[in-house]
């Protein structure tokens, strides 16, 4: 027995240049090849058809994480999600995007798999959305007319739809973390291996002097079209003492705000109900209300 | 149209002609003969295909055998040594760890990524670094056990790098 893959044409672009010229050349029929994770996947199980596959990783300088003078980090598109799990400079200074990474798959998903391919994929579940759009990241892309930036809150437009035309994310760009506190919970019946069912990232700054709330990130995974911010809730919080009943308010206030379906993984109501558990969780976890602020995935 | 590859398996050098849509665990098991690798799912959930690409556990169903131009690759065929198995061969016969042996030559080499990683890792480490590798005989208690075991031997020199295989780049 051999392959589940259909025929298709493999090529292998040094450049930027050279690739975009394919995906002009080609429209429709190509498809952009990372880690395959997803692609393959879909080709196989999914009937997904590509007449050209173009694989990006002959591109030099497509993965890498880049620590700025700023504070601020730039992570090629290229970069694998295992390669992320072993930066200590992003577990220590970005903890958020570093669990959203470590939850994906196995380790030898992890090692193919690449954030490029997680966002471009666009699936309401990827569990590098919450963490990135929490942490206010920009899709770097590359298309016919140069470079462009684009806030990842606009880059989602539906479940495996982006507001990418023919163009190439390149890298994603993430402005300095500063002291906030951060979490990010993942709910699926397995702990590994599996998607989420409901996926939430927090991210507040809190004065530490005052206990008042500054900025506050609140971002759902898995229970709308797109990895959704919930900004009713973390309006809740802003500029407020944070409070058991304040925490309480911005989790059913993010509970309100999620538009989940059914499906085999879990009833919308179900769904619903988790958004506020896991919002609530992950609260008070990351305002250091809870019991110390470890990593969880239940 | 085929493609002219030039991979090395095992510590040897390969010339291949790859039909673009094979993956490597095809070109493996159907142009080398390298049947320890098993084909499961062929979609990433049993990790019974797996094998070291550059140092690295990967999915060989989920890699383009035209992806591995100039790499290196190490399959269960690759882990045992001349004078005989590998310590973590052994100890998985030791604590019988191995029971109709399919899902054995993946779980391998996740482990031996694994300790060259980290020689000593915890149990939750080491059902961390497996959950991507299913069996559905043993219970997994007496796999995670034998890795367990062999990461004392892990810290002989030479352990990580199977025979023939060159020092990883
Ligand atoms: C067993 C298994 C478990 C998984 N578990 C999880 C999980 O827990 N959480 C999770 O979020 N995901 C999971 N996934 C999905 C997948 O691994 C991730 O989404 C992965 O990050 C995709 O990256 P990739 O590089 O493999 O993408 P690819 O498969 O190479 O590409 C994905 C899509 O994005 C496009 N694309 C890729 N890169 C670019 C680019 N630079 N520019 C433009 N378009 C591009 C491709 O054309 C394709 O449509 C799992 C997959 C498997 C097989
Ligand atoms: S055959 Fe590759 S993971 Fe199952
Ligand atoms: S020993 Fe049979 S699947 Fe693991």
């Amino acid at each position: 027995m051999l392959s589940k893959l259909r025929e298709f044409q493999y090529l292998r672009p040094r450049s930027l240049d050279e690739a975009e010229e394919l995906i002009q050349q080609f429209g429709p029929d190509a498809r952009i090849l990372a880690g395959g994770t997803d692609l393959l996947v879909r080709m196989k199980e999914r009937g997904l058809r590509a007449r050209v596959v173009v694989d990006l990783k002959a591109i030099p300088g497509l993965a890498g994480i880049h620590a700025e003078p700023d504070g601020s980090l730039r992570i090629g598109a290229l970069t694998t999600l295992g390669d992320i799990e072993r930066s200590s400079h992003i577990r220590a200074h970005f903890p958020l995007l570093w669990q959203g990474a470590s939850c994906v798959g196995s380790v030898q998903v992890r090692n193919r798999a690449t954030v490029g391919g997680n966002l471009c994929n666009a699936s309401p579940a990827a569990d590098t959305a919450p963490p990135l759009l929490a942490l206010g990241g920009e899709a770097i892309l590359r298309g016919e007319r140069g470079e462009r930036r684009l806030l990842l809150e606009k880059f989602f437009t539906g479940p495996g739809r982006t507001a990418m035309g023919q163009e190439i994310l390149v890298g994603i760009s993430i402005p300095p973390n500063g002291a906030g506190s951060s979490l990010y919970l993942k709910h699926s019946p397995r702990r590994a291996m599996d998607i989420a069912i409901v996926s939430v990232a927090v991210r507040l700054d809190v004065d530490s002097q005052t206990g008042v709330c500054g900025k506050a990130s609140i971002v759902l995974g898995a229970v709308a079209p797109v990895p959704l911010r919930a900004r009713a809730a973390e309006q809740t919080l802003e500029g407020q003492r944070l409070t058991a009943q304040r925490l309480e308010d911005a989790a059913r206030a993010a509970q309100e705000a999620a538009q989940p379906i059914g499906d085999l993984r879990g009833t919308a109501a179900y769904r619903r109900e988790m958004v506020w558990v896991l919002t609530r969780r992950a609260l008070v976890e990351a305002s250091g209300a809870g019991e110390g602020s470890t990593f969880f995935q239940g | 149209m085929s493609i002219s590859l030039c991979v090395i398996v095992n510590g040897n050098e390969h010339h291949l002609d790859v039909a673009p849509h094979h993956t490597l665990l095809d070109a493996l098991r159907e142009e080398l003969g390298l049947t320890g690798t098993k084909r499961g799912c062929e979609v990433g959930d049993c990790g019974a295909c797996t094998v070291l690409l550059n140092g690295k556990a990967v999915n060989s169903c989920l890699v383009l055998a035209a992806e591995t131009e100039g790499a290196e690759v190490v399959t269960i065929e690759g882990v045992a040594g001349r004078e005989g198995l590998h310590p973590l061969q052994e100890a998985f016969i030791r604590e019988g760890a191995v029971q109709c042996g399919f899902c054995t030559p993946g779980m391998i080499l996740s482990a031996l990524a694994l300790l060259r990683e980290n020689p000593r890792p915890s149990d939750a480490e080491v059902r961390q670094a497996l959950s991507g590798n299913l069996c559905r005989c043993t219970g997994y208690a007496k796999i995670v056990q034998a890795v367990l075991d062999a990461s004392d031997a892990s810290l002989v020199p030479g352990f990580g790098r199977p025979e023939g295989l060159r020092p990883s780049r």
